[in-house]
C-alpha cells in the first residue's frame, strides 16, 4: 500500500504497526483522542495512544494532581480511567470511526493481571499494546515492574504469551541503567519499546511547609525532561535492535528530531498537547519541511545520524 | 459546541483593586458563542514557561462588539505575565470551554464571594431583567465588585463589618432564602460554596455551583480536575464547571 499523507515520506513501522507519520501521543496526555477533534485531524496522526487502561475502573489519587514547575509539570493521576470494559463497549467503537492505529496503554498488579488485559484487547480497532511499567503514581505494579530486569521481562511474556497485538513496553527513567531493563524486555520478546515516563519528583509549597500534590510525589514531564529523555534513547539505541517510541518534553519539531537523531524510529507527544491541543497534527508538516530543507527523502533516512559509528 | 484557539489582541486592562485586574480581549469567534459559567485558557508567552494555559472564567461577552472580559488576581507567573501586557499585544486564547450556567431561574439569587464573583458578572447580564446579588468579602476593600453590578439588587456581606452585614453570606442567606427566590447561583472559595449549599439543601430549592480545581488541559484528557459524582467521575472542565449541586459528591 502506498501511503499519501505526507507523500509517504513520514511513514514508519513499529514491528507489524504501521504509522503514516511517526507522531503518536503519549498516554494520559490525549484522553482518547477524542477530546481532541475540534484541534486536529485524528487521521493526520501516525497513531493515537490512549490514557493507561486497567481490568477494573480507576478513581486515582485524592488531593492535587497537577502542580507546574520550571518548564514542566509534575502529575499525580493515579492511572483514573473507566476500566478495561468500558472502553471497549464504548470508547473504541467511536474511535473506530477514524482510519487512525489505536495503541492501548495498560496497566496491572501482577503479570497475570496484564495477561488478562492483553486478552480482553485482542479485538479488532487496538492496533498494539503499551505495556506501562513505569506508572509512578500506583501503589502495586506500576513502576515496580518498570525497575527489576527480571520482573519487567516477566510482565512482557506475560502479555506476550495472550496478546495478537504488537507489544510496546514504556520504560521508567527512575532506574540506575535504562539499558538494562531495555535489554531485558527485548529479549521477553517486546516488539518495540517506548521511552521516557515521567521522572519522579516532588514540589513544596513553602507557605504551607507541606508537599502541592495530594500523593506527595508526582511524574515530571514536560521541556525540563527532554534533554534526559534524549540521552536515555540515545543509550538504548545503541543497546537493543527494537524499534524505539521517544517521548518527554516534544514542543516542536526540532525537539521530535533529536529522537530521531538519537535513534528513535517515532515519537510521542505529550505534555505539549495540553498547550496546544493542534500539536501533534502540525508537527508533521514542520518535519516534512525539515526534509525538504535538506534534501532527505524520508524521516525512515535519519534515524540514529547522531549516534557513534 | 466547537472550541477554538484565536489570537487575541488587548484591548484595555484596567486595575480594580490592589492585584485585581480587567482585561478586555478581542476574540469575536469566542464571543458569539460564550456563555455564562464557561471558561477560557489563556498562554501569555510563546515561550515554554509559564508552561500551562491558566482557565479564566469569562467574566464578560459581547457578541457586538466581538470582546470577551476576564477579571482576574496577579497571583503566580502567568498572570504577573499577562498585567504586564498593554493594548495591543497578544495572548492566545483557547474556548469557549466547559460547561455553563443553567438560565431557567425566573427569580434567581447569586451568590459569590472572591474571583468566584466574576462568571456570576456574566451571569447576571444575561437575565432579561436585574437578579439579586449576595456578596461576601473579608473587607470593604473586597467589595469594589459592587460597581461592577450596578442595576442589580446588592446585598452586600464583609467578614469585619466594614461594608454590609457584619459576617459572612450564611449571615444574610437563610433571611434571603424566604423571599421567593426559585433559583440559587453559588461560585466562590470552596468552604464557602459548601457552606452556602448547605443552607441551601433545607430548601429545596435549585442550587447551581461553579467549581475550580487545577487544570491540566481543559478539555478532559488530563484528568487532573476530575471530581467524584453520584456513581460516575466528573471533569471540572468538560462536566462542568457548573454543576447542580447534588451532582457532586466529594469536591
Amino acid at each position: 500500500m502506498v501511503d499519501t499523507l505526507y507523500e509517504g515520506r513520514l511513514a514508519v513501522d513499529i514491528g507489524k504497526l504501521h504509522m503514516r507519520t511517526p507522531i503518536t501521543t503519549a498516554s494520559g496526555t490525549f484522553g482518547f483522542g477524542l477530546e481532541f477533534t475540534d484541534f486536529l485531524d485524528l487521521e493526520k496522526l501516525g497513531a493515537i495512544t490512549v490514557k493507561g487502561t486497567t481490568l477494573k475502573p480507576r478513581s486515582g489519587n485524592k488531593g492535587q494532581r497537577v502542580v507546574e514547575t520550571p518548564a514542566g509539570i509534575l502529575n499525580c493521576v493515579g492511572l483514573e480511567n473507566p476500566g478495561v470494559e468500558y472502553f471497549l463497549s464504548t470508547t473504541l467503537p467511536k474511535l473506530r470511526q477514524y482510519n487512525v492505529p489505536v495503541i492501548v496503554n495498560m496497566d496491572g498488579d501482577s503479570p497475570e493481571e496484564y495477561g488478562q488485559l492483553a486478552e480482553l484487547l485482542n479485538v479488532d480497532g487496538v492496533d498494539a499494546l503499551e505495556i506501562n511499567i513505569s506508572c509512578p503514581n500506583v501503589a502495586q505494579g506500576g513502576l515496580a515492574f518498570g525497575t527489576c530486569p527480571d520482573a519487567a521481562a516477566e510482565v512482557v511474556q506475560a502479555v506476550k504469551a495472550k496478546s495478537k497485538k504488537v507489544i510496546i513496553t514504556k520504560l521508567s527513567p527512575n532506574v540506575t541503567d535504562i539499558v538494562e531493563i531495555a535489554k531485558a524486555v527485548e529479549v521477553a520478546g517486546s516488539d518495540a519499546v517506548s521511552l521516557i515516563n515521567t521522572l519522579l519528583g516532588m514540589k513544596i509549597d513553602v507557605e504551607k511547609q507541606a508537599p502541592v500534590l495530594g500523593n506527595i510525589m508526582g511524574g515530571l514531564s514536560g521541556p525540563a525532561i527532554h534533554p534526559v529523555a534524549v540521552r536515555m534513547v540515545y543509550q538504548v539505541a545503541q543497546a537493543i535492535k527494537l524499534p524505539i517510541i521517544g517521548m518527554g518534553g516534544i514542543m516542536c519539531a526540532e525537539d521530535a528530531l533529536e529522537f530521531f537523531l538519537a535513534g528513535a524510529t517515532a515519537v510521542a507527544i505529550g505534555t505539549g498537547n495540553f498547550r496546544n491541543p493542534a500539536l501533534a497534527e502540525t508537527i508533521s508538516k514542520d518535519l516534512l519541511a525539515y526534509l525538504d530543507k535538506h534534501g532527505i527523502e524520508s524521516i525512515n533516512d535519519i534515524r540514529g545520524k547522531a549516534l557513534p559509528r | 459546541m466547537k472550541k477554538v484557539i484565536v489570537t487575541a489582541e488587548i484591548l484595555s486592562q484596567e486595575q480594580l483593586a490592589p492585584e485585581v485586574h480587567k482585561v478586555e480581549l478581542l476574540a469575536p469567534a469566542i464571543a458569539a458563542v460564550a456563555q455564562p459559567g464557561q471558561f477560557v485558557t489563556v498562554a501569555v508567552t510563546e515561550q515554554a514557561a509559564p508552561l500551562l494555559r491558566r482557565p479564566f472564567g469569562i467574566a464578560d461577552a459581547n457578541k457586538e462588539t466581538g470582546t470577551i472580559t476576564l477579571i482576574y488576581r496577579v497571583l503566580g507567573p502567568a498572570t504577573h505575565l499577562l498585567v504586564q501586557l498593554l493594548p495591543h499585544a497578544t495572548v492566545s486564547v483557547m474556548g469557549p470551554l466547559g460547561h455553563g450556567f443553567n438560565l431557567n431561574g425566573k427569580k434567581p439569587l447569586l451568590v459569590g464571594g472572591g474571583m468566584g464573583l466574576a462568571p456570576l458578572h456574566f451571569l447576571a447580564k444575561s437575565f432579561a431583567s436585574p437578579v439579586a446579588v449576595l456578596m461576601g468579602g473579608k473587607t470593604q476593600a473586597e467589595l469594589f465588585w459592587q460597581s461592577l453590578f450596578v442595576g442589580q439588587t446588592q446585598y452586600l456581606t464583609t467578614d469585619d463589618g466594614t461594608l454590609g452585614t457584619h459576617g459572612t453570606v450564611l449571615a444574610l442567606l437563610p433571611k434571603l432564602l424566604a423571599e421567593g427566590y426559585d433559583s440559587i447561583y453559588v461560585c466562590g472559595p470552596i468552604p464557602m460554596m459548601k457552606a452556602v449549599v448547605a443552607e441551601v439543601n433545607k430548601t429545596k430549592l435549585p442550587c447551581q455551583v461553579s467549581l475550580e480545581k487545577y487544570m491540566g488541559c481543559g478539555l478532559g484528557a488530563c484528568l487532573s480536575c476530575s471530581c467524584q459524582g453520584i456513581g460516575k467521575r466528573l471533569k471540572v472542565c468538560t462536566d462542568g464547571p457548573v454543576f447542580e449541586s447534588g451532582e457532586v459528591v466529594e469536591w
